[in-house]
Parts: structure tokens; C-alpha cells; sequence
């Protein structure tokens, strides 16, 4: 794929020296096959009516749970990677992007803690449990 | 992925393999991400922080479900539907996401045709993305209008925690008007890729700067994120 090496650095994407006509040839940026797109969008499909049918069916307790977060998770996972390209980005992009949200996993942990507390004071004092 | 091809190849792999090259990207006193533009880097860390913001929303209300005494209304039976006589659950919610899914694919393959400087196609698919994205908005619209006639409201609602109605009504509203805002750039996009800006580098309006094919890859990702963000929505507010 040296096609597109016609591209110097600070003068990304611009087409190769006005040779527009060419331009199909000089593919730049993210090229990846319409097929791949096309089986992306069928699993999220297929993920999407799966988590529907957990509602559908009304699976209860920790199997619901664990269900719709594992179609979520899928579901993101292949939106991020596939769509947003994150597969073919430099790791130094895709580090500096990816990792900074497992901070709101932290803070997920901290508000659990705080609500099960406010929670077990309310109950303690206000109201009958729930 | 035989095909794939990366941008401006001359920096697309790392000199050195995994964290030693992110190690010596970030050490570089250069730029750290080498072979992204500018545009595509910042609107990546928008979307950083535009994760944190409805990462808030989800855990306040997260918060508000799990600390309230008073039973939470379910959304299985708040957001069905009489069709036909039938009593569906959740059924608008789910013709929703399936609507939002396929503005991806639209769009994932208008960026696609982007790249390969087809302009038409381009233009069509993101007016198609646009059009999927109006009708989310229509159908929200619609959900919205059925739920304040039924009586909910940021305050209380007839079925449990009044804490739902402004749950409900500031995730769903805030996410919305992103789609509502994605419309309005997938539009604008679309109208300067099929008027050939992009291949005649017709400087733009407001930046004077010439644009390029990767303009459709950011409008892109923004639209994913509106899609990726609804995919947590749909599994914590409407399944959970």
C-alpha cells in the first residue's frame, strides 16, 4: 500500500498534488472493506435484539444483569473498535483515550458504597425497606 | 484486512511495540499522536470528556435508584406500547436503537466512501445517516410527549421514585440534543462534500482553511459516540 505514501507529514490528506482524477486511486485515511462495515451492523443488530429479548422474556436477578452488560459491552466494544477505527489507531492515541474512563469505574465503586449507606439510613430512620 | 490502509503510512507503526511506544510517543517532545491530524485528535478528546459527562448522568441516577426507599416505576411497562391491540414492551425503545444502529452503518460506510473521494455516495449516505438521526429525535419526541401526558414529571410520576422523571428526562434530553446537534454537522458536512469542496479545497466560510475527505471520518466519530452513548443508556435506564 505505498499508494498513499504520496502524503507528507503536514500536509495530511490533501489530495496528491491537485491529481484528482487519480483520486480513487490514491486512497488515504481509513480504508477498510464495505463488507466489514456490513458484518459489524449485522452483530449489532443481532446484539441489539438479544438484549431486547432479555426484557422480552423478563429475566430476573443476576442473569438479566450479567446478560445486558455483556451485549452492552459487545455492542460497544465493536462500535469503538470497528466504526471509530480505534483497531487501526497509533496505541498512544488509543491508550490515552481508552484508559482515562476506567476513572468512572472508580467512581462507580465509591458511589455504590455511598447510596447502599444512604440507603441503609434511610431505611433506619424514614421508611419502610423497599 | 488484506485492504487496509493506514494514514500517512510514514508514521503508522510505532518504532518501538506496545507500552515502550507509547512510551517513547508521549516522551518525544513532539507531537504525541503521531500520525493523527489535529482535528481527529481533538474531536477523540472531546469525546473523552464528553464521556465523562454522561458518565455523571448515568451515576447519578444510578445514585438516586439504588439510595431511594420508594420503588422504582419499571421502564418495561413505562415505555410499552398498544400496537395493534398487542401489548409489546419496551417495543419504541427498541425500534429506537435499531433506527440509531443503522445510522452507524450509514454512516460508517459514508466515511468509507469518503476516503475513496466518491462524493455523491458520501453525500448520500451521510444525508441517510442525518435522516435516521431526524426520525430518533422524532420518536423521542413522541416518547416524551406520551410520558408528560401520562403525568411524569423531574418531580414525580404516578408508578414509584420521583427521582425517575428527572433521570429520565435530563439522560434521554442531554443525548437528544447530541443527535439533534449531529444532525445539524452530518447536514452541513454532507452539503460541502457534495459541492466538492473537498476535492477542489474551496477554503472554508469561517477557518479560510482549506478541508479535507477526513472532516466526514470526525463527523463520523462524533455520530458513533451518539450511537455508543445510547448503547449505555438503553442498557441502564431502559433494561436494567
Amino acid at each position: 500500500m505505498t499508494n498513499a505514501a504520496v502524503h507528507m507529514e503536514g500536509q495530511l490528506h490533501a489530495p496528491a498534488h491537485g491529481a484528482v482524477a487519480t483520486a480513487a486511486v490514491h486512497a488515504s485515511g481509513q480504508q477498510h472493506p464495505i463488507k466489514l462495515y456490513l458484518v459489524v451492523w449485522g452483530w449489532l443488530f443481532v446484539l441489539s435484539t438479544c438484549s431486547y429479548l432479555v426484557d422480552y422474556f423478563g429475566l430476573h436477578g443476576y442473569l438479566r444483569w450479567s446478560l445486558i452488560l455483556l451485549f452492552m459491552v459487545l455492542k460497544a466494544g465493536l462500535i469503538v473498535a470497528v466504526f471509530m477505527h480505534m483497531a487501526w489507531e497509533r496505541l498512544a492515541l488509543a491508550y490515552a483515550i481508552l484508559l482515562p474512563p476506567i476513572a468512572v469505574l472508580v467512581f462507580v465503586s465509591i458511589m455504590v458504597l455511598e447510596s447502599e449507606y444512604t440507603h441503609f439510613l434511610r431505611v433506619l430512620f424514614f421508611a419502610a425497606p423497599s | 484486512m488484506a485492504e487496509t490502509v493506514l494514514t500517512n503510512p510514514g508514521h503508522s507503526t510505532a518504532r518501538l511495540e506496545g507500552w515502550r511506544g507509547i512510551a517513547a510517543d508521549w516522551a518525544s517532545d513532539q507531537r504525541a499522536f503521531k500520525n493523527v491530524s489535529w482535528g481527529k485528535a481533538m474531536m477523540w478528546i472531546f469525546l473523552l470528556s464528553d464521556t465523562f459527562i454522561f458518565s455523571c448522568f448515568l451515576l447519578s441516577y444510578m445514585t438516586a435508584r439504588m439510595s431511594t426507599t420508594v420503588p422504582w416505576p419499571n421502564p418495561s411497562e413505562v415505555f410499552a406500547l398498544n400496537i395493534a391491540g398487542n401489548h409489546i414492551p419496551l417495543i419504541l425503545i427498541a425500534i429506537m436503537t435499531f433506527v440509531l444502529i443503522s445510522s452507524s452503518g450509514t454512516m460508517a460506510m459514508a466515511v468509507n466512501f469518503g476516503y475513496r473521494r466518491d462524493r455523491v455516495r458520501t453525500a448520500a449516505l451521510m444525508l441517510a445517516t442525518a435522516a435516521f438521526g431526524a426520525t430518533f429525535v422524532g420518536m423521542q419526541a413522541f416518547e416524551w410527549t406520551k410520558l408528560i401526558m401520562e403525568g411524569v414529571r423531574p418531580w414525580g410520576n404516578p408508578w414509584g421514585a420521583p427521582q425517575f422523571g428527572a433521570s429520565f428526562f435530563m439522560i434521554t434530553g442531554f443525548h437528544g440534543t447530541h443527535v439533534t446537534i449531529g444532525v445539524i454537522f452530518l447536514l452541513a458536512i454532507a452539503r460541502k462534500v457534495l459541492r466538492g469542496d473537498f476535492d477542489v479545497e474551496r477554503r472554508g466560510f469561517f477557518t479560510s482553511r482549506k478541508g479535507y475527505y477526513e472532516i466526514v471520518e470526525i463527523t463520523g466519530l462524533y455520530w458513533h459516540f451518539v450511537d455508543l452513548v445510547w448503547v449505555f443508556i438503553f442498557a441502564f435506564f431502559y433494561l436494567w
